[in-house]
């Protein structure tokens, strides 16, 4: 099914699309059918600046199984590392302090 | 027999007088032909449905699909262009009905026209089709496995474009073919015995076929749905049920 469902989460960093590297402003998170995977539906992440228009946008389609697991990396990897090391705020704070 | 045919990618005038572009694929001979607006799924204006528009042409029909995602991603990819729309809250109701009418009138402005349309869609294709089919003089529509005609969308999500269209089956302009699959959950079987009950009340034409062993998107020859005996049989249908309404 077109599900329509779609989940937006306002990001900062970068991502590298086919014109190289561009900052990442949101991301849109969907069960749909995928464009090319090979299932009927997966789970959709376009990383995406619409200022920069439509080809500005890194896409992944991804199984249930592998968005879990997606999941529970990054959440391993961010407890592995010192608290709020990759944090905007607590850098911005950090600079602000020095 | 001659069976030339031109396929080519357009520029039409949509809803709101507003210019998309649109492909579309046309026997050259005389004519009259009767015309099919082929309505795209959510995946976009993409090579398996250029396919399916050309393969109307090669059948003798007037054929054109609009790219209702056009307008958020002009020359864009058919992913990105998909992307994009999605971003932008999706394809709005009214928006759809209008870019069907375009495509409507461009296929009667042919000079080989018999002034006959029909529309067919897929997936979120397939309730457009329908609510096409509710919103404009047509003369025949099919409607595989359109989800969300008869179930509510839930309310908690951000992006709420579609509502259900149970509604306006008394306003059903022409007769309605419906393909869908068994196994399929948007639709399920129980959603669609409510539409028919809904167009059967309202004592309107409409052939309802369900495949055992198919489920969504069984015509889908390049994804792992597709269904051969489901997909046969379905197209089978399809051009008898065009060449009953659409026919000269």
């Amino acid at each position: 099914m077109c599900t329509y469902m779609t989940y937006r989460a306002e990001m900062a960093g970068s991502a590298k699309g086919p014109r190289g590297w561009f900052p990442v402003t949101q991301a849109n998170v969907y069960v749909d059918h995928p464009f090319d995977a090979p299932y009927e539906h997966t789970l959709n992440i376009d990383f995406a600046d619409p200022a920069r228009g439509p080809a500005a946008r890194v896409a992944v389609e991804l199984t249930e199984e592998s968005a879990l697991a997606l999941i529970e990396a990054i959440k391993a990897a961010l407890a592995e590392a010192p608290p709020g090391l990759a944090s905007a705020a607590a850098q911005a704070a950090s600079a602000a302090s020095a | 027999m001659y069976d030339a045919m031109l396929a080519e990618t357009i520029k039409m005038i949509g809803h709101n007088d507003d210019e998309i572009e649109a492909y579309t694929a046309r026997p050259l001979g005389p004519g009259p032909y009767g015309g099919v607006v082929v309505i795209h799924h959510m995946p976009g204006f993409d090579q398996a449905t250029k396919e399916i528009v050309r393969r109307f042409a090669v059948h003798g029909y007037l054929t054109i699909c609009p790219n209702l995602h056009y307008r958020a991603a002009p020359g864009a990819s058919p992913d990105d262009a998909s992307a994009a729309t999605r971003d932008a809250g999706g394809v709005p109701d009214d928006r759809l009905v209008g870019d069907v009418a375009g495509a409507a009138r461009w296929l009667r402005s042919q000079t080989s026209s018999n002034g006959k349309v029909g529309t067919i869609g897929y997936c979120s294709g397939g309730r457009q089709s329908f609510l096409a089919a509710c919103s404009l003089p047509l003369d025949a529509a099919v409607d595989c496995y359109g989800g969300f005609v008869v179930r509510e969308m839930p309310k908690d999500i951000p992006y709420p474009p579609v509502r259900p269209l149970l509604d306006l089956a008394p306003q059903l302009s022409c007769p309605l073919l419906g393909l869908f699959g068994a196994e399929d959950k948007y639709p399920s079987p129980e959603e669609t015995a409510e539409l028919e009950n809904a167009l059967s009340k309202a004592g309107k034409a409409y052939e309802f076929h369900t495949y055992p062993g198919a489920g969504h998107a069984f015509f889908s020859v390049d994804r792992p749905a597709y269904r051969p005996e489901a997909a046969k049989d379905g197209w089978q249908r399809i051009f008898d049920w065009f060449g009953r309404y659409l026919g000269g």
